[in-house]
């Protein structure tokens, strides 16, 4: 019966997404008069998930699940949304659970939307809103089946306080061998910089700063406002940057409060990647440049000129508003 | 080693998106189809394997005779043998179902979808038919190397990367990084011309039904003027003050 959120965490404390998806599935629980129940895996304080209008904290611990494990993480799910009865699960779209969410469907035989950007339009119907090609469109999808998978987009609903009884449970999900079929032997990921996918300030360059060797401000700028660093296709393809900052159609999307493109002239593929980002500043010498029909606010000047000033600015105040 | 490619059918990355039929169909008037970019790089990983591993490629595509072009080009590119299901593509797990079923009759140790499509952006077709066949499954998969049944590969996450260690059968969710931009191939005429002669075999669907069904479309709404200005203390203020995004 209750709405199924699977709350993810990192080092025992949850993630922002967590969050989100939280508030969305009580968003959905109050349209079909139904209470939230969140499945946490070696997770956080549950809580911290009442605040968001979580009423049942299913925590799983199991050293088995120490390391991120796409298979059994769906099986553990999938036995939660059997024991609660649920006919929607929501699940944020962190890389984590885009790899757990189809594995899932086919445990549950539930219908899954992935990208959804909004609260279901009905409940029975049950339909919503999800972005379609690569954000140049939307589409209303309504799902049929008895089960229902929803994947909400990351900033797309926000977060919204709530109060929950959060009464935790311990939750004993059943394995079997070929549930660690892949095994993680290593992960590689700096824990001093901020990633695309978690960064509320994406700072992004392109061609316009003519070699890597110019990325020091760039980089400065991130610093300052606690930023993700990006780039465009061409810089990535160039071997400037990493393919990891790569952003657009064919690299990751950009979801984040504020992107600052410079440099970059904003071609239909880059557009397309950081469009459900919500404020968009470009900085860029050429006025023509098309990134400027599609930006919020502009400054048409040379790069070289314009972010040392900027870096300088950003300092002073963050320093006079923190 | 056989290889199974599963090719998407998806308007060029340059396309301009519109709807027809009140907003409930996609309009493929003068739109380019190319091969999923996300599909390109797996079919060019592929190749590698059968050139320095000796493995077989086949491609499948689920959709109408009109995917049929975008086959021919992954044949002319360098895979053995084309299928195609004879059904229109409506949602991720009907196209997973029918992949399921050429998975299982053709016996592939690898099967190398792209990430998602371009176009619908499910993501959920390679993890789907994981799910349905019992393989193993990476997903966002930026490196993969095959030794015997045994495969290592890095996956791409949130802030990084993961190195994983799995067997064969195993299904990939790919993108780019698996083989980089520049080692994509453009056919050339002697690829062209084989093409032609390599089977393309049209397979009727098992006739799963969809769980989700695509009501309609809209675009987004169109935006405001960009709001110009000469120096950065005005662009701090507005950043502050109007957007509320520092």
């Amino acid at each position: 019966m209750s709405v199924l959120v699977y709350t993810e965490s990192e080092n025992g404390t949850f993630k922002k997404t967590a969050f989100e998806v939280a508030s969305y599935a009580k968003g959905i629980a109050d349209m079909m008069g139904t209470t939230v129940t969140a499945i946490s895996i070696n997770g956080g304080d549950a809580g911290a998930l009442g605040t968001y209008g979580v009423d049942k904290v299913l925590n799983v611990n199991d050293s088995n699940l120490d390391a991120f494990n796409a298979a059994a993480y769906a099986k553990a799910i999938a036995q939660a949304a059997k024991a609660e009865a649920s006919e929607v699960i929501v699940v944020s779209q962190t890389a984590d659970a885009k790899y757990v969410a189809p594995l899932l469907a086919t445990q549950l035989e539930a219908g899954y939307a992935s990208n959804v950007v909004a609260l279901p339009e009905s409940a029975a119907p049950f339909k919503v809103k999800r972005t379609a090609f690569t954000n140049k469109a939307f589409n209303q999808t309504e799902i049929s089946t008895a089960t229902k998978i929803v994947g909400l987009g990351k900033n797309a609903y926000g977060l919204k306080e709530n109060s929950g009884a959060a009464a935790a449970e311990d939750f004993t999900p059943s394995f079997d061998d070929a549930d660690f079929g892949v095994k993680v032997q290593s992960v590689d990921k700096a824990s001093d910089k901020v990633s695309i996918a978690d960064a509320e300030i994406v700072v992004s360059a392109g061609r316009g700063l003519k070699g890597p060797e110019n990325w020091g401000m760039i980089e400065e700028m991130a610093d300052i406002l606690g930023a993700a660093t990006a780039c465009s296709k061409p810089v990535s393809d160039l071997g400037w940057r990493p393919h990891g900052e790569h952003v657009g159609q064919t690299g990751k999307p950009v979801a984040s409060n504020l992107y600052i493109a410079i440099g970059i002239s904003g071609a239909i593929q880059h557009l397309a990647g950081i469009n459900s980002s919500k404020v968009k500043v470009v900085i860029n010498s050429d006025p023509e440049a098309p990134f400027f029909k599609a930006a919020d606010y502009g400054i048409v000047g040379d790069a070289f000129e314009v972010v040392p000033e900027l870096n300088e600015k950003l300092k002073a105040f963050k320093a006079a508003n923190s | 080693m056989k290889i199974l490619v599963c090719i998407s059918h998806v308007p060029d990355t340059t396309s301009k998106i519109n709807f027809t039929d009140n907003d409930t169909q996609f309009d493929t008037n003068g739109v380019q189809f190319v091969i999923n970019p996300n599909d390109e790089f797996g079919l060019t990983r592929a190749m590698w394997f059968k050139e320095k591993q000796g493995a077989s490629v086949d491609v499948v595509n689920v959709g109408g005779p009109e995917t049929e072009p975008t086959l021919r080009k992954a044949l002319a590119i360098g895979a053995d043998t084309a299928i195609r299901v004879n059904t229109q593509a409506k949602d991720g797990l009907q196209v997973a179902k029918e992949l399921a079923a050429i998975v299982q009759n053709g016996g592939y140790d690898l099967v190398i979808a792209g990430r998602e499509s371009i176009d619908y952006n499910g993501g959920m077709v390679p993890g789907m038919l994981a799910g349905l066949t019992g393989a193993n499954f990476v997903n966002t998969c930026i490196n993969l190397e095959i030794d015997g049944t045994n495969a290592t590969a890095t996956r791409e996450i949130d802030g990084g990367k993961e190195t994983v260690a799995t067997t064969l059968p195993l299904i990939i969710g790919g993108q780019k990084g698996l083989v980089e931009e520049s080692d994509l191939r453009i056919p050339n005429m002697r690829g062209i011309m084989m093409a032609r002669k390599k089977p393309l075999t049209v397979v009727e669907p098992t006739g799963v039904s969809a769980d989700t069904i695509t009501v309609s479309f809209e675009k987004p709404a169109p935006k405001g003027a960009v709001k110009l200005v000469d120096n950065v203390d005005a662009l701090i203020d507005l950043l502050h003050n109007e957007a509320k995004a520092i």
